[in-house]
């Protein structure tokens, strides 16, 4: 069986003399989580509507699993999940009803609805509400069911446009968790987000487009040390308090370490060269120094200095 | 990263055919508009309307209940077009423009379904859903119809009649969706439906005969005249339609009026012809709409 798969080739796309989107040209394949970033603006919903033929492309095409969107749009968009903006589902419909109508339209066997409706209700938390009317929810609600409705199918694609916008905290943290364990299932996941941390937490590579251009594609670990002149940054967090609330110049004089700052009195973020072994010694170090270090997780910055860099660097 | 050409593999899932899926969205639609407001509220509207025909009907009782031909001429060839201008504004209004005004269209579009097949699904529903009020408008007039006149036979008229009624439903509906699919707001595809139909048609009509002096076969609500034609004394069954030129005197001047009166064949091909290019010019624009 053939690995899922996005191609873009040559999309452009303009609204009169504005150009969304520009001579993109990407193939993604495999399962994998490849976030689609960008400011607002940048092109990002554009691409996504015309990977589901909602808008037509001026220039190019794409395809989904081999399938030209453009001119096999029911064979392309089979075996592919979608969410794109905040849809609104008729509002008469309950979850359980909404879901059966798209697992109706996509072919799903009529054995195999009732389990697998219940199955993606209960991965995004709704099993509860799967009989009230879809009307009267909140749109966190709604946004959950959006998403229970692109994977009621069990697609190897999903097509994920912003899928924590306009939620709560709570809402966009459940989300993120879902998404992540979508993971764990064998799928390509594309999903275009401007929120950095939410792309650092759940993808494995990242493309950035900017006025309709891709800047690049590849995975978060090339992209952050490429653009970062090798240097790498750590957030770690601390058990109790920094003494007077300063960072022991000792850390700053550690091998290897070019910057120390702290976040708080109990998180430090560390600049420092030498890549994975690297960042080995200087957690053996830290926890050497007996300043009560419980973790080290990758900087959010480092993407977010890329992202900022290059987006500056296009406008 | 490397560009992996792929050849296209056979969707792991069966996607229904398009006709199978017209189906399933008729279906689907059906139940949202039966479950919906404005079902209720129409519903209301044609009880109203029948409750008002009845309270006429049982006033004026002399002038109009004379034979059951008359009766069901007057109130129901008299009539029905409320009920099918109201049901085909009321449900195919927003057929097309409340996708992507309500953005329910994102949750459709993002299937695996062609444009056309929505399209045709929706028609379908909105179809059977105004044809279920001019139903229930006919069972009123039936029942008035029964009160009167006992058991005495049905005048065939009146089966022709619901035949004309029910294509003219559909050729009005062709133009509701045809203007939903124009615009991306709903309320424009209602008013002008509802202006066009209940009064910007005949309008047109008078002035075409009367100024212009000309035939107004273009104009579909003389076409529907038909639908009450059917129960005249001599019925013009042809494609053509019928001149009357009659002259009075009002005073001292001599006013000589024209009329024209459709043949019911002539009604039949111009509410075709509007549907089928109604219809399919709303399918084209819906195709070629966007969902910005």
């Amino acid at each position: 069986m053939a690995p899922p798969s996005i191609e873009t080739t040559d999309l452009t796309k303009t609204f009169g003399s504005f150009t969304a989107l520009e001579s993109l040209s990407l193939s993604i394949s495999g399962t994998k989580c490849v976030g689609f970033l960008g400011p607002n603006g940048a092109g990002k919903t554009t691409t996504l509507k015309l990977l589901t033929d909602m808008i037509f492309p001026t220039r190019g095409g794409c395809s989904i699993n081999g399938y030209s969107v453009q001119t096999d749009r029911k064979k392309a968009l089979a075996d592919a999940g979608v969410l794109i903006e905040t849809p609104e589902i008729y509002p008469s419909l309950t979850p359980n009803e909404a879901l059966e109508m798209v697992a109706d339209l996509r072919g799903v066997p009529p054995a195999e609805r009732r389990p697998r409706i219940r199955t993606v209700l209960s991965e995004v938390k709704m099993l509860d509400w799967a009989d009230q009317k879809v009307g009267r929810m909140s749109k966190g609600m709604k946004q959950r069911i959006n998403i229970a409705a692109a994977l009621v199918h069990d697609p190897a694609v999903l097509l994920l446009d912003e899928p924590s916008t306009g939620l709560d905290p709570r809402g966009m943290a459940e989300v993120r968790s879902i998404v992540r364990d979508l993971k764990k299932s064998q799928r390509l996941i594309f999903m275009s987000s401007h929120i950095l941390s939410e792309v650092t937490d759940v993808c494995d590579e990242v493309a950035l487009v900017n006025h309709g251009k891709l800047l690049f594609y590849d995975t978060l670990e090339n992209v952050t040390s490429r653009f970062s002149d090798g240097h790498s940054s750590v957030d770690v967090s601390l058990a109790r308090p920094l003494d007077g609330g300063v960072v022991p110049p000792s850390i700053a004089a550690l091998p290897g370490v070019l910057s120390v700052n702290a976040l708080d009195t109990k998180r430090l973020r560390i600049r420092f060269s030498g890549g994975a072994a690297g960042q080995e010694k200087l957690l053996e170090t830290l926890v050497g120094l007996k300043i009560g270090v419980i973790g080290m997780a990758d900087s959010e910055s480092a993407l977010e200095e890329v992202y900022l860099s290059q987006i500056s660097r296009g406008d | 990263m490397t560009a992996t050409v792929l050849s296209p593999e056979t969707p792991r899932l069966h996607v229904p055919v398009s006709s199978e899926q017209v189906l399933k969205l008729t279906r689907y639609q059906l139940r949202e508009y039966l479950r919906s407001r404005r079902f209720v509220a129409l519903l209301a509207i044609v009880l109203a309307v029948g409750a008002i025909l009845t309270a006429i009907v049982a006033h004026f009782r002399g002038g109009i209940v004379t034979t059951n031909l008359a009766f069901y001429g007057s109130l129901w060839g008299g009539g029905v077009a409320i009920p099918i201008v109201l049901s085909a504004v009321f449900f195919g209004g927003d057929a097309i423009a409340g996708e992507f005004q309500n953005k329910t269209g994102y949750f459709l579009m993002g299937l695996p379904v062609r444009r056309a097949t929505v399209y045709v699904g929706k028609f379908i529903a909105a179809y059977l859903a105004s044809a279920a009020m001019v139903l229930l408008f006919l069972a009123i007039l039936l029942a008035n119809g029964a009160y009167y006149f006992g058991s005495a036979a049905l005048p065939w008229q009146l089966a022709l009649s619901l035949l004309l009624s029910l294509l003219y439903l559909a050729a009005v509906l062709g133009a509701t969706f045809l203007f939903s699919s124009l615009f991306k707001t709903s309320a424009y595809g209602f008013v002008l439906t509802a202006i066009l139909f209940l009064f910007g048609f005949s309008l047109l009509q008078d002035v075409l005969v009367d100024l212009a002096k000309v035939e107004p076969w273009m104009i579909i609500s003389y076409a529907s005249s038909t639908i009450g034609g059917v129960f005249g004394s001599n019925i013009n069954w042809g494609l053509f339609g019928v001149k009357t030129v009659s002259t009075m005197m009002v005073g001292r001047i001599s006013v000589t009026t024209v009329s024209w009166t459709a043949g019911i064949g002539e009604g039949i091909v111009i509410m075709i012809a509007y549907l089928v290019i109604t219809a399919l010019a709303g399918l084209v624009l819906f195709e070629r709409e966007e969902f910005n």
